[in-house]
Formats: C-alpha cells, structure tokens, sequence
C-alpha cells in the first residue's frame, strides 16, 4: 500500500492553545443493566482516570470485556457515563464541536452495504463540511491509502472483513482529525493488512496526531505505543511505556544453538535444552551464561545466539488478569 | 439542518437501492387490469371504481412501506451498528431521526407520486379525458401523505426502544385505534362512569386521529373539499408529527448504543 502523508506537515497544528492532554478522563464510571426488567447492573468500568497526551501513540490494552470498548465508546459519546467526566482536546464529550476534531474507528465496523466504500467515505465526509472538490480529493486519497482504490466502486456487501476494516480506518482519518480512536483496529485483518495498518499509526503519528487504539495482540501495542494503559475488570491496572510497565529487570538468557553429528557429549546437553527442528534453545540464569557457553562449545555445539530475557508485555498482561480472575472478575452492583 | 439533509437523502437512496419503489409495479399492474376489468364487471360507475381503488390501494401500500420501513428505521442502523461510525462524527442524533424521518417521507413521497400519475394515466384510459373535478383526487392523495408522515414518525418513535416487531404492533394499534378517535368521544356503553367516559375522551385527543385523513369517498364522486380541512389537516400533521418526533428524540437521546 502506499504510503503518503496524512496531510501536508507543513499544515500540522502548532496550536499554542491546545491542552497538553488530547485526552482527559476522570472518574469515569459506567453501568449496564441486566436481568429481568434491567433492575441489575453490571459494572463494566469503575472509576477510570487517566491522560492521553498529545502527539502520543497510546495503547489500550485489555482481555474481552474488560472495558476497553466501553471506554471509547464513552469518549465518542455512544454512551453515557454513569459518574465522571472526561475531554477531547479540552472539550467536554458531550460537545459536539468535539466530534470535528476526532476520528473513530469501531470494533468490527460495519457500514451500508448498499453503498460502494467511495460513497460512505463521501457520505461521511459531507458531516465535515468539506466542499464537493476536497471530498472527491480526500475519498481518492483515503482509498488509496487504505489500499481500496480498485475496489471504492464496488458495494461494501461484497466486502470481506478485513476490506471492511480498511473502510472504518479511511472514514476514521478522512477529515484529518487531530486524535484518532481506533477500537481493535488489526482486528480482522491478515498479517499485511496489519502492517498496513501499523504503517497508518506510525503515520498519524509522524503528522503530530493523537492516537488511541484498543487492542489485545500485545506485540501491536509494544511495536507502536508511546505508552500503554491496561484495564482488567474495568479497572485500569497501570499506565506507562511498554517497558516501563512490565519492569526492565532480564529474567535470564536463552541460547541458541546447533549441534552437529559429531559433538560429543550431545546427549548430556540435549537433555537439558528444548529442541525446536534442528536447533536447540537453552534457558540459564544471567550468571551462569559463561560456564553454559564453555560447557557448549567443549562439547563441539554451534552457539547461533545469546538473548537476554525479559518479561513481555503478554507476561505482565496475563498476571493482571488471572490476579483479577482470582480476585473475582468484575464487580456487580445490583439495584443502583 | 443540513446534516439531517444529508441523512435524509442516504436514507432515500437505501430505499431505492433496496428496491422498495418496486412496489410501483404492482401498483402499475393493479392499475392495468382494473382499467381493463371495470368497466366490464361495473357499468356506469368505473370513474368511481378505478378511483376508490386507486386512492385505496395508495393508502394500503403507502400504509405497508411507512410501517414496515419505519419501523427498522433506527432499530436496523443499531443492530447492524452502521451509526456507531455516523454519531462520532459532528452530528447530533435529533438531526439523524430528523434525518430519516426525512427520508422515508421523501421516499413515500416519491412512490405516491408515481402511483398518482399512473391513477391518473389509468383514469385517462377509462374515461378518455381528465375534468377539473378530479383535483379532488390530488387532495385525497395530499391528505394520504399526511397520513403517512404521522404513522412514519410513530413508527420512528417505537424503533427507537424497542424491536422491530414490538414497533409493528404499536404502531398498528395506534394507527388502529386512530381510525375510531370520534366514535371514542361519542360511544356509550352500559355500566359506564364519569370517570370511564372522561378517560376515553380524553385518550381520544391523545390519539392521531387519522380518521380526519380519510376522503376517499368524497373524492370518488368528485365532490368538493373545503379549504378549511385542508388547512386543519395540515397543521393537525405537522403539530402532532413535531411532537411524536420530539418524544422520538427525547428517547433517543438517552440511548445508550451496545
């Protein structure tokens, strides 16, 4: 897909007025209501407060229901917030001046399959104001960066999801908004379809643009986020950059290494490394490295790699959760 | 405003994409064989026939799309979620309703009129001339309009909270109900109370009252209708459907989107 730039830099907003934060939620609290007449309710996000700066690529991280969804949907004003308040670009998010300056991306879009993509990109760009002339030009551009520019006269009911994909993230930007909110935006899509979608990001981001995505393929969130918040049972669990959140402290040092026919002592070694096709890796302790590197090549062993290991982003992740799990999942308010 | 226009004429084109003017074709060929048939099977009254017919047969399929379309209005753009994208954009929701009650007007507006040229084209056939008397058919076929625009907008209302076919039936009863708003006023029955009576009248004024729309009589033998009725009829359908519209967006202004 090519890529160009989301709009001249040479326009990109130097606003001295604009808050430092693109995002501001405080409190934010929401309910569903459950059960036989809607007298229960489940609380899906409790209390939520946290910034997105400007200019940031942040991450929004999160297993299924943990809020995550919730919370944009708050933010685009889809739904309404039990207590709490929160702002776009300075603005409260019931403004609707707010929406001119916002791009969103739902979870699994979906759009009037009884049009072709360049019609609900022009459909939607008409909700902005733009003249005939720069809708036409911003439709074609869009669409080639989408990489739909074949396809934008074709009805969206013959799309597959992950084209349908590629329509939510070019109607999301195509009146460059100055903070975009993409909900599960590599959902769908095939491996290039992801980096597609990556190189957007790292677009937006380059042009000086605000982005929030929600996600939980964990390797998207490292690769792109300036900073990442993680939310588990509607409550968020940290914020911070990818490697901050997880700790820096390497939790030992893996070895790569082969083992031609003749190494002696092969057995021995193999016995303690995990053989994946003809390679083998071996997890030892950071002070230990030299003596297992000694111990391999006395023993004829071809040493291909030596990786410092530290905890991941999927590591912190899944501690939080089964923390939360252990906990008691998220909590239920009844008859409030 | 113009937001709600840009709503409206998406709306219209989903209507014309799903097909819905193909109904014109069998209203065409109803036409057609009654043009043909009547004068056959009704002698010395076909002008009454193919009228009453023509007017009946607007009003039925006109009834059909405002309640069966109407009903999914909003309800469909929320199951199938197409306005999550459309409401992060800078437009309110009152616009978007407004907006698609534009566009099913619009929509009915454009069928009824197809369909009032081919009564008229069938009209022609059977009489071999047009007269001035039969002006009276363009104010049944107005009033049919007005009719339709107030079940439109209840049907707006109900497709606002509840499922397309909970909305069916609402609108059905009230569009039932509405047809017997006078007989509400004036129907006594043993056993009754002041009260009884008192609530009855009272929920009669509540009602639309769509008998008000209905001259097709009048306008199959070509008599005159006052200006007045006009006039009253008009502003009954433009108050009554500003009032439904604004409960509609009262509703839906609260609405949270799963």
């Amino acid at each position: 897909m090519p890529i160009g730039l989301i709009d001249d830099e040479a326009e990109l907003p130097k606003n001295e007025s604009m808050p430092a934060a693109a995002i501001e939620i405080e409190n934010l609290t929401k309910d569903y209501p459950f059960g036989f007449l809607h007298l229960k309710k489940k609380r899906s996000l409790e209390g939520l407060t946290m910034q997105v700066e400007n200019g940031e690529v942040f991450g929004f991280l999160g297993p299924n229901g943990a809020g995550k969804s919730t919370t944009i949907k708050l933010l685009v004003g889809l739904i309404f917030p039990e207590a709490g308040t929160a702002r776009i670009l300075g603005k409260p998010i019931r403004d609707i001046e707010m929406h001119r300056n916002i791009g969103y991306l739902p979870e699994q879009p979906y759009f009037y399959d009884y049009l072709t993509a360049a019609e609900v990109l022009d459909y939607f760009a008409r909700f902005h104001d733009l003249t005939a002339a720069d809708r036409k030009e911003r439709v074609t551009r869009m669409l080639k960066k989408v990489g739909l520019e074949t396809a934008g006269k074709i009805q969206l009911r013959k799309y597959s999801k992950g084209m349908l994909q590629r329509v939510g993230l070019a109607q999301a930007i195509l009146h460059d908004p100055q903070v975009v909110i993409l909900d599960e935006p590599m959902s769908g899509l095939d491996p290039i379809g992801r980096r597609e979608v990556r190189d957007i990001i790292l677009e937006l981001k380059r042009a000086g643009k605000t982005v929030m995505f929600s996600t939980h393929i964990l390797s998207d969130a490292e690769m792109l986020c300036d900073r990442v918040g993680v939310i588990v049972g509607g409550k968020l669990r940290g914020v911070g950059a990818p490697g901050e959140i997880v700790g820096m402290k390497a939790q030992g040092m893996e070895i790569l290494f082969e083992l031609p026919g003749g190494a002696s002592n092969a057995a021995g070694i193999a016995a303690e490394a995990t053989k994946t096709g003809d390679r083998y890796r071996m997890h030892v302790a950071e002070e230990e490295l030299y003596g297992a590197l000694d111990q391999l090549h006395a023993a004829g062993a071809k040493v291909l790699s030596v990786t410092q290991v530290k905890p991941s982003l999927e590591e912190y992740f899944m501690h939080l959760v089964e923390a939360d799990r252990a906990q008691g999942a998220a909590v239920e308010v009844s008859g409030k | 405003m113009r937001r709600a226009g840009v709503v409206a004429l998406n709306t219209f084109r989903e209507a014309v994409r799903d097909r819905v003017l193909y109904n014109l074709v069998f209203f065409a060929l109803l036409m057609m064989a009654a043009a043909i048939f009547v004068g056959q099977i009704s002698i010395g009254i076909e002008e009454e026939v193919m009228k009453s017919l023509g007017l009946s047969a607007i009003s039925v399929i006109g009834l059909l799309i405002a309640v069966f379309i109407g009903v999914g209005l909003v309800y469909k753009e929320m199951d199938k979620r197409t306005l999550y994208a459309l409401l992060a954009k800078p437009v309110r929701r009152w616009e978007f309703l407004l907006g698609k009650f534009g566009g099913l007007v619009l929509t009915l507006a454009v069928n009824t009129l197809a369909m009032t040229a081919g009564l008229f084209a069938a009209l022609l056939y059977v009489k071999h001339h047009i007269e001035r008397a039969d002006a009276v058919l363009l104010i049944a076929i107005y009033f049919i309009l007005l009719k339709l625009m107030l079940v439109v907008a209840l049907a707006l209302l109900f497709s606002c909270f509840s499922t397309p076919l909970l909305a069916i039936l609402y609108t059905s009863a009230f569009y039932v109900a509405g047809l017997f708003v006078v007989d509400m006023r004036t129907f006594h029955f043993a056993g009754e109370t002041p009260a009884m009576v008192a609530f009855m009248r009272g929920l009669s004024y509540l009602l639309p009252n769509f008998e008000n729309f209905n001259v097709m009589a009048p306008a199959a033998h070509g008599t005159e209708i006052s200006r007045a009725l006009i006039l009253q009829n008009t502003a009954y359908s433009a108050l009554y459907c500003g009032i439904v519209l604004l409960a509609a967006a009262a509703v839906f202004s609260r609405r949270n989107l799963k």
